[in-house]
């Protein structure tokens, strides 16, 4: 069924484009050259990120780390592999991409881990540069709950994640 | 908010000097420096490959979700949503305009349009200021509308199934069904906490 998904997305807003007289090759290659800028953005936080991640990893930091976390995440059948991105996930999304690359390439791409990392990386953003940047524009000192309802909702999204990934795949 | 970006600057350097430093410290302890000199310039070049297997669908994706905003799919899901919010934003006046705002931001997330849905969201986050008496304290309302955009309801994890299909993964879109339950519960779970939290506040 998740293969009809993206054509069908694509499929109804070409339609709708086509229907509502949108000029869609425009509207595509401009969306395309704004992709651009994002992508030109996120090269350079990609290279130094790796670089961190790939020492992390290498050096047997990352398998001590998760190994420290074993006992609590078993408990809620997350694999100590995926802790390292949990931790890093709401600070930076870049980081976690280049754990999510570094995982898949270790695991292989069909493995449990490396589905339910990428579940974990989908299925979150990075809380702390959303309040921050929301916060910080209009002002906001005083931020109240915010960042507790944030993280726990991040931590409701990687333990429904471990049951998504178990039941639907 | 989109998949990928920066991060809070001081918390995105300190999380960079963790990594690194630790890892350096922990290879010279445990004698894998020979491991952490080939990993360190074996990222650099396995980072400008990732970077370059995700261009193709940050340009492309981007591009659909564009005509999906010109074609007024976004107004329509923002327009669909707003009855909703309605609920979740009781301290709200009824007409207010700001839950236009709230809702095209969350159509744009739910879209992937991160660089469209910021601006409209930092707008209502200083319409959300002005309503609350122009405190810098976080209001109910402001609290409620962050836990929303964390909780990151995306339709599609476009930059997630790029890095599978690199790696070889036989279906890398079956990830979006459990992704998007994921996504969908953390949400929820972000909506009852908040009622929690309110209501502890005001006793």
């Amino acid at each position: 069924m998740a293969v009809w998904l993206i054509p069908g997305i694509i499929a109804f807003v070409i339609a709708a484009g086509v229907y509502r007289k949108v000029n869609i090759y425009d509207t595509l290659t401009d969306g395309a050259k704004e992709g651009l800028h994002t992508w030109i953005a996120i090269v350079p936080q990609l290279v130094i990120m790796m670089a961190a991640v790939a020492v992390f990893r290498a050096s047997g930091a990352a398998a001590w780390l998760a190994s420290l976390f074993a006992p609590i995440t078993s408990l809620f059948g997350i694999p100590p592999e995926v802790v390292p991105l949990a931790i890093i996930r709401p600070i930076s999304g870049s980081a976690t991409l280049a754990m999510l690359d570094q995982i898949m390439r270790e695991f292989g791409a069909d493995s449990y881990i490396a589905k339910l990392a990428a579940v974990m990386q989908g299925s979150t953003d990075t809380t702390l540069y959303v309040l921050a940047i929301y916060f910080g524009a209009a002002g906001i000192k005083k931020t109240g709950d915010a960042l507790k309802i944030g993280l726990l909702a991040d931590a409701a999204a990687f333990i429904s994640a471990v049951f998504a990934v178990t039941w639907l795949l | 908010m989109d998949e990928i970006e920066g991060g809070d600057p001081l918390m995105v350097s300190a999380a960079f000097a963790f990594l690194l430093l630790s890892g350096f410290v922990f290879a010279a302890v445990n004698g894998t420096m020979a491991d952490v000199n080939t990993a360190l310039f074996q990222s650099m070049e396995q980072s400008i490959q990732l970077a370059l297997s995700l261009a193709g669908v940050i340009l492309f994706w981007t591009g659909v979700m564009k005509t999906a905003e010109a074609a007024g799919l976004v107004r329509s899901l923002a327009t669909i949503v707003q009855p909703i919010l309605r609920r979740l934003f009781p301290d709200i006046p009824n007409s207010h305009p700001v839950f236009g705002l709230i809702a095209s931001n969350m159509a744009a997330n739910f879209f992937g349009l991160g660089n469209a849905a910021t601006p409209i969201g930092l707008r209502a986050m200083r319409e959300l200021r002005q309503l609350n008496g122009d405190k810098d304290s976080a209001s109910r309302s402001m609290i409620t509308f962050l836990a929303l955009n964390t909780a990151g309801v995306t339709l599609i994890p476009t930059t997630v199934i790029a890095i599978g299909l690199k790696h070889g993964a036989t279906n890398p879109a079956d990830i979006i069904l459990p992704a998007f339950l994921a996504t969908f519960i953390s949400a929820c779970f972000a909506i009852v906490i908040d009622r929690h939290y309110a209501r502890k506040r005001s006793g």
